[in-house]
C-alpha cells in the first residue's frame, strides 16, 4: 500500500516534468494549427545540451537553463520562419511532414555527435535521493516538480494577464478573426513557437536527469506527448497537465503493483476508451461543422 | 519554358540528384539499377501525364517489371527492386485514406506488422514449412489487418478532424509495439519470431519474392485506379478538399472515411507477411516501425499525394535510393539527415509533391501558348478556361 | 399550399449566446421565401440547424411533416434539401464536371465502389453546367475559378440532386448588378419548375424582386413574417433595422 502511495506521488511528480514538455505541444498547436512532432526531439536537443554543459564544462544543468532555454528559444524562432511560416493550404498535414523532416534532421546529427550510447545527466541532486514510503525519490524529481509548476505558472500569467496574452488567446480562438481587429499573427505565432519551444529546453533538462535517454528516445517520446495532448484535449493547456499527470501515475502504479512491462500500455487503454467516449478529449471541445 | 522542356528538366535534375552520389559512391551495378529505374520512372511520368496512354505505359512498365530479374539477376539487384515494388504496393495503397481522402495516417505501419506477425504465427501454429504455399498464407496477413483495421478505424475516426486521427493511428501503432514486445507466450517478445524457409537457393532466392511483390503491387495500384475512378472515389477526394462542403451535398463522410481505411489496411498487411517470409525473422521494432510509415508519406509525397501515379513514382525511387544509401554509407545518422533534407527541400519548393507540380506547370504553359495562339487569330477565340487557368 | 419546411420553436446556445432563440416559421410548397433580418439575427444559425450542420439543442424541424433535426447533412440533402454557403465554395482540387458529379452520387458506399462516373451522369452533369453558362470550364480545376464563375457551380452543384427545397446562402453577396439579376431569373425560372426557395440575402431590391413571402429575423426569433409589400410596412421590422 506505502508502494502504491509512493508510486503516485513519483507519478505525480514525473507528471510535471512530463506536463512541460506537452504544453510546448499543445501551445503550438492552439496557436499556430500545427503538429509539432519535432517536439519529441527537441526536448532530446534540451536534454543533450545540458549534458553536454554538464560533461564537458562541469555546468549544473540547472544553471545550464540559462544558456538552454534561450538557445532553444532561438532554435523555436528559426524553425517556426524557415519551415512553418511558408505552410499555406493543408497546415495540418504538411505541418506534420515537415517537422517530422525536421525531426529526422536532428535525430541524424545528434547520433552522429553523440553516437546511440545511453546517456544521463548528472548532478548532486539526481544522485542523492529521499525517501517516501519506501520508495526513494530523488531530489530532481522534486525539483523538477517544483520548476515546472514555476513555469507553467509563468506561461499561465502570460497567457491571462498580458496583452500578448490576450492577442494569443484571440489567435487560439478564431486566427482569421484576429487577423481582422488588427493583431499581428505572424509574430504571435513565431513568439509562440519560440516560447514554446524555450519551455521544451526545461522539460529536456528535467527529462534528462530523469531518464537514461539517445537520440532514438525520440518516437517514443513524441508518442507519449501526443497521447498526452490528445487525452487532455488538443489546444487545452489544463488538459495537458491534467493528462501529464493521469499518464505518468498510471504507468508508475502499474508498474509497482503489476509490471513495468505493462505500464505504458495501461494509458494507452485509457486514452482509447476516452477517446471511444470523448472524441475530443478531456478538456477539448468538440469541433464545429465548418460553415 | 516549353512544356516538354520544363518535365526534361524536371526529370534530368532528379537524376542527377540521385545518380551522381550513387555512381559516385557505389558500384557501377548500383548505378545501372539507379538507372533502369529512372529510366522506367521517367517513361512512366511523360507517358501517363498525358492520360491517354496510361494503359499502354502501365503495360510497357509491367513488362520491363518482368524482364527485370532476367538482366539484373544478382541478389543484391533483386533485393533493391522487390523492395521498391513492396512499397509500390504500400504507398499505393495508403494513398487511398492519406492521399485520395487527405487523412494522413502515420500509422498504417500497424497493419505491416499485424500482416508479418500473422504469417510468423499461423506457420508456427500449423507447422507449416516454406514454399510456395506460404505465399498463400501471406494472403491471410491481408485478412488480418483488414479485420484489426476495423474497430481502429472506428476509434481513429470519431473525431472529424484531420489532426485527431494522426495522433491516434500514431498511438495505435505503438499500442501493437507495446504489446508485440509484451505478449511473450504468442509473440516470443523482444526475441523475435522465425518464419520458415523455403530450400530455394542462390540467387533464385529472390525470383518467387520479387513476383509476389510485383503482383501485388499491380493489384494494389489496380485496386488505387478503381478507386480514383469511381463515384466512391470523387467522394474521397470531395472530403479532402472540403469535408463539410462534401457531407452538404450528400457524401456520407464518415462511411467513405472509414471504408477507404480499411481498405487501405488489406494490401499492407500482405505486403508485411511477404517482407516476414522474405526476411525470415521478424522483431517487433522492425515490423511495427515508424520508418515505415515516415517513408510511405514520403514515397506518397514525393511523387504527390492522391494522384496514382505519385507513391509509384515516389517508391521507384526513393526505395533504391535509401536502399543504396545505407549500403554505401554505412554510418548511421548521415542517412536520416539526408532524408530530412530531400523532404524539407521538396515540402517547401512543391508543396503538392512532383507530379501534380509538373503537371500543373505543364497546365499553366499549355494554356498560355493556347492564349496566344487565340490571340493571333482573333480576340472572341480566347478560351475562358485558358484566361482563368492563366492566373491559378 | 401546405408546408414543405416547417420550423417550430428551434434554439440554439453557443456558450452564453443564445443564436436561435424559439424560432418558427413555414416555408409553403412551390414558394420563393427570404429571410431576412439585421447581422447577427440568427439567419446562417438557422440555416445550419435546417441542414443538419448543426443540431438544434430544442424544437422540431420538419420537412414534409417528417423531423429532419437529428439527421447528419448527407441525409438531409438526400432528402432533397440542399444549401449554399454564405462564402462561396467549391472543391478547389477537383474539376468543375467532377464538382457536379460529386453531387450526383448519394448511393451507399459499396454502389459506389462498383460505379464508375460514367456516361449518364456525365451527360446531366454537363446539361446543368451548360445551364447556369458555365459548361466550357468544365475540365479546369474549381479552385481557379473566378468569384462569380464559383457560385454559379455552387449552384450547378445542388441543382444536379435535385433538390425539392433550396436553401441559397446571400446569391447575391458579392456579385456584380449584371449578375444578380441573372441569379434572380435563373431562381424565378427554377422556382416554375417546381423548386422551392429559402434565401438568405441582405440586398432588399432583390429580395422585394424575387420573394412570395418574407420572413424576418431578430435575435433569433421570427419578428415578422409575410408578404414583401406588407412586410416593408411593418413598424417591428422598421425598428428591428434602425435597432430603436
Amino acid at each position: 500500500m506505502d508502494l502504491v502511495f509512493g508510486s503516485v506521488v513519483l507519478g505525480i511528480l514525473s507528471g510535471g516534468i512530463y506536463a512541460l514538455m506537452a504544453v510546448g505541444l499543445t501551445l503550438s498547436f492552439g496557436v499556430l494549427e500545427v503538429i509539432n512532432i519535432a517536439q519529441g526531439m527537441l526536448v532530446l536537443v534540451g536534454a543533450y545540451f545540458s549534458f553536454a554543459l554538464e560533461h564537458y564544462w562541469h555546468i549544473d544543468p540547472l544553471v545550464g537553463l540559462l544558456v538552454t532555454i534561450p538557445a532553444l528559444f532561438l532554435i523555436g524562432y528559426g524553425i517556426e520562419w524557415a519551415f512553418l511560416r511558408p505552410l499555406r493550404q493543408d497546415r495540418v498535414a504538411l505541418s506534420i511532414l515537415v517537422t517530422y523532416a525536421v525531426a529526422l534532421v536532428m535525430e541524424g546529427l545528434i547520433g552522429l555527435w553523440f553516437g546511440d550510447n545511453f546517456v544521463a545527466i548528472h548532478a548532486w541532486y539526481v544522485d542523492a535521493a529521499v525517501d517516501v514510503f519506501g520508495l526513494y525519490i530523488p531530489y530532481i524529481y522534486i525539483l523538477g516538480f517544483a520548476l515546472a509548476i514555476v513555469l507553467l505558472g509563468a506561461v499561465y500569467l502570460l497567457l491571462y494577464r498580458t496583452k500578448f496574452g490576450a492577442a494569443l488567446r484571440a489567435t487560439v480562438q478564431n486566427r482569421d478573426a484576429a487577423v481582422l481587429i488588427g493583431i499581428d499573427v505572424q509574430r504571435i505565432s513565431t513568439l509562440t513557437f519560440a516560447i514554446a519551444t524555450g519551455l521544451t529546453a526545461a522539460g529536456g533538462m528535467l527529462f534528462g536527469a530523469t531518464n537514461a535517454f539517445n537520440a532514438n528516445s525520440m518516437l517514443d517520446l513524441i508518442s507519449r506527448l501526443l497521447m498526452i495532448i490528445i487525452l487532455g484535449g488538443m489546444g487545452s493547456m489544463g488538459g495537458a497537465l491534467i493528462a501529464s499527470l493521469i499518464m505518468l501515475v498510471s504507468v508508475d502504479v502499474v508498474s509497482v503493483v503489476w509490471t513495468p512491462n505493462w505500464s505504458t500500455f495501461a494509458f494507452f487503454v485509457i486514452t482509447v476508451v476516452v477517446m471511444v467516449l470523448r472524441p475530443q478529449g478531456l478538456f477539448g471541445a468538440p469541433p464545429a461543422r465548418k460553415v | 519554358m516549353k512544356p516538354n522542356n520544363m518535365l526534361a528538366a524536371g526529370v534530368i535534375s532528379l537524376a542527377l540528384a540521385i545518380l551522381l552520389p550513387l555512381t559516385v559512391l557505389g558500384s557501377s551495378s548500383a548505378g545501372v539499377i539507379a538507372f533502369v529505374v529512372l529510366v522506367l520512372a521517367a517513361l512512366w511520368a511523360v507517358y501517363t501525364i498525358e492520360k491517354r496512354r496510361a494503359l499502354l505505359t502501365s503495360l510497357i512498365g509491367v513488362i520491363a517489371a518482368i524482364a527485370y530479374p532476367l538482366v539484373f539477376n544478382s541478389t543484391e539487384a533483386t533485393t533493391i527492386m522487390f523492395f521498391a515494388l513492396l512499397y509500390v504496393a504500400i504507398a499505393s495503397s495508403w494513398n487511398i485514406i492519406g492521399g485520395f481522402t487527405g487523412y494522413i495516417s502515420l500509422g498504417h505501419a500497424a497493419f505491416f506488422g499485424l500482416g508479418a506477425y500473422t504469417i510468423a504465427l499461423v506457420a508456427d501454429r500449423l507447422g507449416l514449412s516454406g514454399g510456395y504455399g506460404l505465399f498463400a498464407v501471406a494472403l491471410l496477413g491481408g485478412v488480418a489487418a483488414g479485420l484489426f483495421a476495423i474497430p481502429m478505424g472506428y476509434i481513429a475516426l470519431r473525431l472529424r478532424t484531420i489532426h485527431s486521427f494522426v495522433i491516434v493511428t500514431i498511438a495505435f501503432l505503438f499500442m501493437y509495439q507495446l504489446l508485440a514486445f509484451n505478449l511473450q507466450d504468442a509473440t516470443n517478445g523482444s526475441s523475435g519470431l522465425a518464419v520458415p524457409q523455403p530450400d530455394w537457393s542462390g540467387a533464385f532466392f529472390n525470383i518467387p519474392f520479387y513476383f509476389a511483390a510485383l503482383l501485388l503491387a499491380v493489384l494494389t495500384v489496380g485496386l488505387a485506379a478503381w478507386i480514383r475512378n469511381s463515384r466512391f472515389g470523387l467522394g474521397l477526394m470531395a472530403i479532402r478538399d472540403d469535408e463539410d462542403k462534401a457531407a452538404g451535398v450528400g457524401v456520407d463522410t464518415w462511411k467513405h472515411k472509414f471504408t477507404a481505411y480499411v481498405i487501405s489496411a488489406v494490401p499492407i498487411g500482405i505486403a508485411g507477411a511477404i517482407y516476414a517470409y522474405f526476411s525470415s525473422y521478424i522483431y517487433p521494432q522492425t515490423v511495427f516501425d515508424p520508418m515505415i510509415d515516415l517513408t510511405i508519406v514520403l514515397s506518397a509525397f514525393l511523387g504527390g499525394m492522391g494522384t496514382l501515379l505519385g507513391p509509384i513514382l515516389g517508391s521507384l525511387v526513393l526505395q533504391p535510393a535509401q536502399q543504396l544509401l545505407t549500403l554505401y554509407t554505412g554510418a548511421a545518422g548521415w542517412d536520416l539527415v539526408l532524408f530530412g533534407v530531400l523532404f524539407l527541400v521538396v515540402i517547401l519548393l512543391m508543396p503538392s509533391g512532383i507530379v501534380p507540380t509538373v503537371v500543373e506547370r505543364m497546365r499553366r504553359a499549355r494554356v498560355q501558348e493556347a492564349v496566344r495562339k487565340a490571340d493571333a487569330l482573333s480576340q472572341d477565340a480566347v478560351p475562358d478556361a485558358a484566361a482563368e487557368g492563366g492566373q491559378g | 399550399m401546405s408546408a414543405l419546411l416547417e420550423v417550430r420553436g428551434v434554439r440554439k446556445r453557443f456558450g452564453g449566446v443564445e443564436a436561435l432563440a424559439g424560432c418558427s416559421f413555414r416555408v409553403e410548397e412551390g414558394s420563393i421565401t427570404s429571410l431576412i433580418g439585421p447581422n447577427g439575427s440568427g439567419k446562417t444559425t438557422l440555416f445550419n440547424a435546417v441542414t443538419g450542420f448543426a443540431t438544434p439543442d430544442e424544437g422540431d424541424v420538419e420537412l414534409r411533416g417528417e423531423k429532419i433535426q437529428q439527421l447528419s447533412p448527407d441525409r438531409i440533402y438526400a432528402k432533397g434539401l440542399g444549401r449554399t454557403f454564405q462564402q462561396v465554395r467549391v472543391f478547389p482540387r477537383l474539376s468543375v464536371l467532377e464538382n457536379v458529379l460529386v453531387a450526383t452520387s448519394h448511393s451507399s458506399v459499396a454502389q459506389g465502389l462498383r460505379t464508375r462516373t460514367g456516361a449518364s451522369e456525365r451527360e446531366r452533369a454537363m446539361e446543368i453546367l451548360e445551364y447556369v453558362n458555365i459548361a466550357r470550364l468544365a475540365g479546369v480545376p474549381a479552385g481557379s475559378l473566378s468569384f462569380g464563375q464559383k457560385k454559379l457551380l455552387e449552384i450547378a452543384t445542388i441543382l444536379v440532386g435535385e433538390p425539392k427545397l433550396l436553401l441559397l446562402d446571400e446569391p447575391a453577396g458579392g456579385v456584380n448588378p449584371t449578375m444578380t439579376q441573372q441569379i434572380g431569373d435563373k431562381i424565378r425560372e427554377l422556382n416554375a419548375r417546381g423548386i422551392t426557395f429559402l434565401v438568405v440575402e441582405h440586398n432588399m431590391e432583390f429580395v422585394m424582386g424575387i420573394s412570395h413571402r418574407v420572413v424576418v429575423m431578430a435575435r433569433g426569433k421570427v419578428i415578422a413574417e409575410g408578404p414583401p409589400d406588407v412586410v416593408r410596412r411593418d413598424p417591428a421590422v422598421l425598428e428591428a433595422y434602425l435597432g430603436a
